[in-house]
């Protein structure tokens, strides 16, 4: 079977995300002064060929261990399904 | 000691690396190529700047996966040195050589000026030979050099004597308006607990050569050959 992951990538929120301040500041330049708490992370989409959607997690959540996101300064989430 | 410089695809400071080594201290040097799987003998393995594999995912987050990598993990892991410049240094913490992680500066600018190092580690090879009360001016260039380790590693950070560098201003005073790039406690560089693996956000290769008018990242370089 093929399964379908979305992963979200996101800077731990202990951390200062300069990105997501610096877009917070430009809401305010576009009259979108009410939008704050802007951070900014990551989107990736990939396919796993598996048996199982348990398995197919498994894979997923070794990716994002190891490769995908550094857990010292970014936490991941994901939604898996049917490709 | 024969030294290596690794190139990876994206590695701009291997030439300067090697030319400091060979013209400027007189050593034997290896160039290595990322897909090597064999250290061709070197004692001392360097990892420079630059940006490895256009610094996809996250600098270094590929470079680690390289075949040669895998070689120097092994050579570390048996108390074998490496030192990381810059991009060598997000790969060795990328890698788990050396604990932390390099975030982009606090201000979201790439900064490329001269700043100055105080060395703080005594029982570092890197470090030993250099004058603690002394400020070394030595060139930074990069976007994501602001260190950061959880309060448990940087206790131990601290409780090892592991912390190489600090950033100072010109009389050698470590405080917020020195601090470049926002790192913890104006941390530079580090070292592993077993102290054979080095890393610095700021290039010492680029002085070396009296004709830059700086030869304090010589200093450094000769820390390194009498003490290793």
């Amino acid at each position: 079977m093929r399964f379908k992951a979305e992963i979200d990538v996101m800077p731990l929120d202990a951390l200062l995300d300069p990105q997501g301040k610096a877009v917070t500041n430009g809401m305010k330049n576009i009259g979108l002064s009410e939008i704050d708490g802007v951070r900014i992370g990551r989107h990736i989409r990939l396919f796993i060929e598996s048996n199982s959607e348990a398995e197919a997690k498994e894979k997923v959540e070794q990716a994002c261990k190891k490769l995908l996101a550094n857990q010292i300064m970014e936490s991941y989430a994901y939604s898996i399904e049917k490709a | 000691m024969k030294f290596g410089v690794v190139t990876f695809p994206g590695s701009n400071c291997d030439e300067d690396m090697v030319y400091v080594l060979e013209e400027m201290l007189g050593q034997k040097v290896e160039r290595l190529w990322h897909k090597d799987t064999d250290l061709k003998g070197v004692d001392f393995v360097v990892l420079p700047g630059g940006f490895s594999y256009g610094d996809y995912l996250r600098s270094g987050a590929i470079a680690k996966l390289s075949p040669i990598m895998g070689e120097v993990i092994k050579h570390a892991n048996k108390g074998g040195y490496v030192m990381g410049i810059c991009n060598g240094f997000q790969i060795l913490t990328e890698s788990g050589l050396l604990p932390g992680a390099l975030l982009h500066n606090d201000t979201q600018k790439f900064i490329c000026k001269n700043v100055h190092l105080k060395p703080v580690s005594d029982t570092a090879a890197i470090t030993k030979g250099l004058d603690k009360s002394k400020a070394y001016q030595i060139p930074i260039a990069h976007g994501e050099g602001r260190y950061f380790a959880d309060d448990e590693t940087i206790k131990k950070l601290q409780e090892n004597d592991q912390i190489l560098f600090t950033y100072v201003n010109e009389n050698g005073e470590e405080n917020e308006n020195s601090n470049p790039n926002g790192s913890l406690l104006n941390i530079a560089g580090i070292t592993n607990e077993g102290k054979n693996v080095f890393g610095m956000m700021p290039h010492p290769e680029r002085a070396a050569d009296n004709a830059l008018a700086n030869l304090d990242g010589k200093l450094i370089f000769e820390s390194i050959l009498k003490y290793c």
